[in-house]
């Protein structure tokens, strides 16, 4: 099912960087190269070949692990995504990191006091988190706790083997926006999956045996609450990505976004086809490892 | 009707929600003629100026007046957003409620499609689609349109299953009624209500989408006074004055929170066991 999925995905990426008006040809040997030379060019990256003769060498070649030739900078596609990826991936880890520990607990305060105050607190919370776009926080972030406390350092990036205390200083800013929106659609969640879960009969029935409240909330609601929860936040794996590529924008972080960028707009047509394959991919595994996660946790579904 | 309201009205986040949107609307209507300044006229001597009678808002760094810029830009930034959801509803609804009819293998092959279309995060899918546009504010709506339609087409799915099983819809089936018929006459009108709902919470997501083109320079173009393209102008002159940026910032956000509390209020209205 995932290998139908990414085969799907590396069609529709294929036929969009396919209609992008964008020669290669042209962009490698500049608007004034003679016909013969376009020809000739044409001729050796196989750009002659019918559509599909193309897209089968194409997908023939990423699947032995070649993702081709940047158009910008003559050098091999795929390490350089590769290695864009894992400081993107960092920044991903570090921010659902955050969320899970602020989203879950404030969850379930929010479901368990429902209709108190720290449940009105709580919603007040999810909806400013869903009030701006990245770049917005990011940009009142940058202006107040770097240039007005002077606390953080505004952009750019170091990696942490290089000197762990800068490296974590630079990452606090770029994670904490992407986790806004995160914290408040999942803390959202949970308290609704609580909520449902703590009206059911077997609570009920675990209460009427006198167990205390602490107890059933710990062992018998959290459990089966908690559980969509892995669910919801591997969906949300496709948003954190996108919130990614805004952020890396913003804070000058060298991640796997901030490649995608350059590549669309210098229309360097590999680099494009690989940053949206490698994205596309990301999130259909981790959607994949929920799916089979879930079912290893909750006995009671089956996938086929 | 009436009842509806009475109900939408009792939930504090339907009414807040109500107000910001029907302010966000009028703004949207009148905003242009009540203008105080010209939006778009130049003053070097003005520039940077805090909130005062005449600028209410202040001036940014050409002097412009921010007040008349927001009035004017809500209908770049509100109308845009909220016809871009309604496209990419409409062709997320009809694919998920043609997928439940259909069922079987047809069903399968449009929802495996559709999970690998939704792969791709939906900021670089309408990245992609700009670029393969040109950069414009229409082409920017099809790109949210396009990225929106397979989330849509997902909830109308799993809505119309439900309504797919219930007994008229089997009865049109027993009459004869053709799949086209059934689709449109039987199924859409009840699936419609939870749609409705998905929408209207989606049009605060399009603005934020909306203006992260605008900030990537794939939306609307400088001296336009889209409220995302305010923020990303802002930028540079920040540390000047933190009006120019704080401004529209605070116009962004009552957008999406109206449009998100409307969006909850909508449902617990419409679903009144919860």
């Amino acid at each position: 099912m995932i290998v139908y999925t990414l085969f799907i995905v590396s069609l529709i990426v294929f036929a969009i960087t396919q209609i992008l008006p964008a020669d290669a040809a042209v962009m490698m040997l500049g608007e004034n190269a003679t016909q013969e030379a376009l020809d000739a060019l044409r001729q050796t990256m196989g750009l002659d070949a019918p559509i599909w003769q193309q897209y089968f060498s194409w997908l023939w070649h990423v699947v032995q692990g070649d993702l081709g030739t940047s158009l910008r900078t003559g050098q091999p596609v795929g390490p350089v995504m590769f290695e864009a990826l894992g400081r993107s991936l960092l920044l991903a880890v570090l921010s659902i990191g955050l969320m899970l520990v602020l989203a879950i607990p404030l969850g379930i305060i929010a479901a368990v006091r429902r209709g108190k105050i720290a449940d009105m607190l709580v919603s007040l919370v999810s909806y400013a988190g869903v009030a701006l776009p990245e770049f917005v926080t990011a940009t009142i972030a940058v202006l107040v706790f770097a240039d007005w406390m002077k606390w953080l350092p505004p952009t750019g990036y170091v990696p942490l083997t290089e000197n762990f205390t800068a490296g974590l200083a630079h990452l606090v800013l770029p994670v904490c926006v992407i986790s806004v929106i995160l914290i408040a659609h999942v803390s959202r969640m949970v308290r609704s999956e609580l909520v449902d879960v703590l009206h059911t009969d077997y609570i009920r029935a675990a209460r009427l045996k006198g167990i205390p409240r602490r107890e059933v909330l710990r062992r018998h609601a959290l459990r089966n609450a908690l559980l969509p929860t892995i669910t919801i936040v591997a969906l949300d794996v496709g948003y954190l990505l996108g919130g990614v590529i805004v952020v890396e924008e913003i804070f000058a972080i060298p991640g796997i976004g901030r490649q995608l960028i350059v590549a669309i707009q210098a229309r360097d047509l590999p680099a494009i086809q690989a940053g949206v394959l490698i994205m596309a991919a990301t999130y259909s595994i981790v959607n994949f490892i929920a799916d089979i996660l879930y079912a290893w946790l909750d006995k009671r579904i089956q996938y086929d | 009707m009436t009842e509806f309201m009475k109900r939408l009205l009792k939930t504090p986040q339907g009414a807040i929600g109500l107000g910001l949107v029907v302010l966000v609307l009028l703004i949207v209507v009148a905003g242009p003629l009540v203008a105080p300044h010209d939006p778009e006229k130049l003053a070097p001597l003005a520039r940077y100026k805090g909130p005062s009678l005449t600028y209410w808002l202040g001036t940014d760094q050409y002097g412009r007046d921010i007040f008349s810029r927001l009035l004017i830009g809500a209908r770049a930034t509100v109308v845009m957003a909220v016809a871009a959801t309604i496209v990419g509803t409409l062709i997320g609804a009809l694919i998920g409620t043609a997928s439940a009819f259909l069922g079987g293998r047809a069903d399968e092959l449009i929802m495996r499609t559709i999970d690998a279309v939704m792969s791709i995060p939906s900021l670089l899918f309408a990245l992609l689609v700009v670029n393969l546009l040109g950069s414009s504010t229409v082409n920017a709506l099809v790109a949210v349109a396009i990225a929106f339609a397979p989330g849509m087409a997902r909830i109308t799915r799993s809505v119309a299953l439900s309504v797919r099983k219930q007994d008229y819809v089997n009865a049109a089936i027993a009459r004869g009624e053709s799949s086209a018929y059934i689709i449109r006459r039987e199924m859409l009108p009840n699936v419609i209500a939870p749609i409705i709902v998905e929408m209207t919470i989606r049009v605060s997501f399009a603005v934020m989408l909306f203006a992260t083109l605008s900030f990537l320079g794939l939306g609307a173009q400088p001296p336009a006074a889209e409220w995302g393209l305010m923020v990303s102008e802002a930028r540079r002159y920040m540390h000047l004055s933190a009006g120019i940026l704080i401004w529209p910032s605070v116009a962004i956000a009552i957008v999406a929170v109206g449009f998100n509390l409307l969006g909850d209020g909508l449902r617990d209205a419409l679903n009144p066991r919860t």
